[in-house]
């Protein structure tokens, strides 16, 4: 496997026809090709949206690892939990949240899939099973160990059994060096919990390069080992390898019911979030990975496959462009939260303990409604 | 003195370079500090001039690096820690809350902690609930550890130049807002005490008591109710810890009325610990009690206008001197 920093990303797709390379339906494989498309194309627009002030805060874009959400989420099933870190956009989207409430929420409107409280590090998508977008480097990891667990304690305690749920947890290479990450990894072992650390593995970690801020970055999944979790390193430019690589850790992980933690080696294209000049690599590095798009390598091995033809690419391609530009104009459409709305959600019980004469006046205002 | 103009970030580098030319104990560490000239170019040019041994590029471990610093101080050493911003600490809770500040005590006087820990505080960038603290409400509770707060660029550097020599662990808290912000900062070597407040903007009618970047908020109100003819006096406080209560009290002796405008929460903060020593020491010189404008009591929302209502803005608190001085 290339070291991250010496990237040599396979332009091929390895020659052989599809059918030998992936159990994948052709179904599967068009959904995945217009799920990355629809992914790239909501990038562009949203760092477009950030230019225009649109969008504020922090904005992190996840064009160069498309593959790595779209494969992983197919390896998986739409009950199993998923959480990651706040470069959540490709993730939501993979998950299957509607282009619009997440264009909404970064725009800050109250059609946002957290009513514009959240933002673009904050995604989170209950009905599809996105338990969040988490800005805090790590904080991910151990709720990810204990969505996992409360998976199992479902299937097992108050079920009977029945069914079998594996959890996936995404987090940054950067993540690897806070201390959280390891007592989750320790605690999911101790505890057999099937959670998987998919660690998106783009080689930086904002300015740092992963051999500048992390020991053993050769080979980080031996990190996982020193906890017993059973390591795997992926190439997480071809969704196809992704899926077929990620099915297996999976069901195993779901069979055996025990962690696992996955080098996934991928490549953000762009900064690492809105305000980054990338001065910390070359602009060669950067040209070797982008001509292993995983988009072209899916789209190429498809042709190749007689799966799809250059217009019907074209059309794919413009319908998610069409979703976007939609998606946009609703969330230009949907109204600001309401003033009174700063005060929902802070408990389980409307306007919760905002009680007597310590009472804000913008609750006291919209009490009608309470 | 030569009227030099620079920004607030300027004035903490040269604070620290000057502090690290003079004492070779000192040494700055944090994520992206080096390489990068760091996340908000306050270390810029810092690598260059002090090399790697001193100016060091940590992990996203602030537990493992705030708790090295620490270790670091107790045997002698001076360092100084920057978080990206002070929402990071909370992963450091430990080293920074029950080590640091304890040391001293726990020891019988034998360790001592002399470190700086500073970074980024406080809402205002659409940052959401996560990135969005401000760590004063709850770290000033603390026994052990001081806290400053600047607001102004020539603060920014004697403040912090006064941190770095200071014996004890001193809690530095810079705003992202102000970071940009020009003023004239004087060369050379410059200490601005701990423990005394400055009077920002004299005045007859209410004290207004801010610190760090609200101090702004007060000065924008103070502006705008000056033209309904009313005169408010703004005392930026400075430092949390030691708190200047003596200036504030003489000013509210003289206004009888006060107002503390605080960007923590209102719950158990410096804002209610200030109203707390006013009452006590002004009760019969104070035609209300004292009024407190802190950010709202909810966490920090992302929307735009969410999070301008959440701030204790000019506006809420040109409300709140109204109400003080029973103005409808
Ligand atoms: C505890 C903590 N420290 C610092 C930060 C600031 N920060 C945000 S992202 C980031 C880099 C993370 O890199 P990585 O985990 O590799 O994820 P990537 O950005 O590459 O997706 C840093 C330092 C943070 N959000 N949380
Ligand atoms: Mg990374």
């Amino acid at each position: 496997m290339s070291s991250v920093t010496d990237p040599a990303p396979p332009a091929t797709t390895g020659g052989r026809p599809l059918a030998e390379r992936t159990s994948a339906t052709p179904k599967q494989l068009q959904e995945w090709l217009r799920q990355m498309l629809l992914i790239r194309e909501f990038e562009i627009r949203t760092m477009q949206a950030y230019q225009d002030k649109k969008i504020g805060g922090f904005c992190h874009i996840y064009i160069g690892q498309e593959a790595v959400a779209v494969g992983c989420t197919a390896a998986v099933q739409h009950a199993d939990p998923i959480i990651t870190a706040y470069r959540d956009h490709g993730h939501a989207l993979a998950r299957g949240m509607d282009p619009k409430y997440c264009m909404a929420e970064m725009f800050g409107r109250i059609g946002g899939c957290a009513k514009g409280k959240g933002g673009s590090m904050h995604m989170f998508d209950k009905p599809n099973n996105l338990f969040g977008g988490h800005g805090i480097v790590g904080a991910q990891t151990p709720l990810g160990t204990g969505l996992a667990f409360a998976k199992k304690y479902q299937d097992e305690v108050i079920e009977g059994g029945v069914n079998k749920h594996v959890t996936l947890c995404f987090l940054g290479d950067g993540a690897l060096n806070q201390g959280g990450f390891y007592e989750a990894m320790n605690l999911a072992s101790l505890f057999d919990i099937p959670v998987i650390f998919v660690v998106e593995n783009n080689g930086y970690s904002m300015g740092t390069s992963i051999e500048r801020g992390t020991s053993m970055s050769h080979r980080i999944i031996a990190k996982g080992e020193g906890c017993g979790l059973a390591g795997y390193e992926i190439e997480g430019m071809d969704v196809i390898t992704v899926y077929e690589e990620m099915k297996k850790v999976a069901d195993i992980a779901r069979a055996e019911s025990r962690p696992a933690m996955v080098d996934l080696r991928t490549y953000r294209f762009k900064g690492h979030s809105m305000s980054d000049p990338r001065k910390y690599r070359t602009r060669d590095e950067e040209e070797q990975w982008e001509s292993g798009d995983p988009i072209t390598r899916l789209r190429d091995a498809m042709i190749g496959g007689g799966l799809i033809d250059e217009e019907g690419f074209k059309d794919l391609n413009k319908a998610q462009k069409i979703a976007v530009r939609e998606a946009i104009t609703w969330a230009e459409n949907s109204p600001e939260p309401d003033a009174s709305e700063l005060y929902t959600d802070v408990y389980v019980e409307k306007f919760g303990p905002y009680i007597g004469t310590s009472m804000p006046q913008i609750v006291t205002d919209a009490e009608g409604s309470r | 003195m030569s009227e030099r103009i620079i920004e607030f970030r300027d004035a903490l580098r040269e604070a620290m370079s000057q502090e690290m030319r003079r004492d070779p104990r000192v040494f700055l560490l944090g994520e992206e500090v080096a390489e990068y000239d760091g996340a908000y170019k306050v270390s810029r040019g810092m690598l260059e001039e002090f090399g790697p041994r001193r100016i060091i590029d940590t992990p996203i471990s602030e537990s493992g690096f705030a708790g090295l610093a620490i270790g670091a101080a107790m045997l002698g050493l001076r360092p100084i820690v920057e978080f990206m911003s002070w929402s990071f600490s909370l992963v450091a809770a430990d080293p920074i809350l029950n080590n640091a500040p304890k040391m001293l005590y726990m020891s019988g006087g034998q360790f001592g902690c002399p470190i700086v820990i500073r970074g980024n505080d406080g809402a205002g960038g659409q940052l959401g609930s996560t990135h969005s603290w401000c760590v004063e409400g709850m770290f000033s509770n603390v026994p052990g550890l001081k806290m400053a707060i600047p607001a102004f660029p020539d603060d920014a550097k004697g403040m912090l130049a006064t941190a770095i020599r200071d014996d004890d662990p001193v809690f530095f808290l810079e705003s992202e807002r102000l970071l940009a912000m020009k003023g004239h900062v004087p060369e050379g070597d410059y200490y601005v005490p701990f423990g005394k407040a400055v009077v920002r903007r004299p005045g007859t009618d209410v004290t207004l008591v801010s610190f760090g970047r609200p101090v702004h908020f007060c000065l924008d109100a103070a502006e705008e109710l000056a033209k309904e003819g009313i005169s408010c006096e703004v005392i930026d406080g400075r430092t949390i810890r030691p708190l200047d209560i003596d200036t504030i009290v003489k000013s509210v002796k003289k206004t009888n009325g006060c107002v503390v405008v605080d960007q923590s929460w209102s719950f158990g903060s410096p804002g209610s610990e200030v109203a707390a020593q006013v009452h006590a020491h002004c009760f019969d010189d104070l035609d209300n009690h004292v009024m407190r404008v802190h950010s709202a009591d909810v966490p920090s929302p992302y929307a735009a206008n969410l999070e301008q209502e959440y701030l204790p803005n000019a506006r809420r608190i040109a409300e709140a001197v109204r109400s003080a001085l029973y103005v409808a």
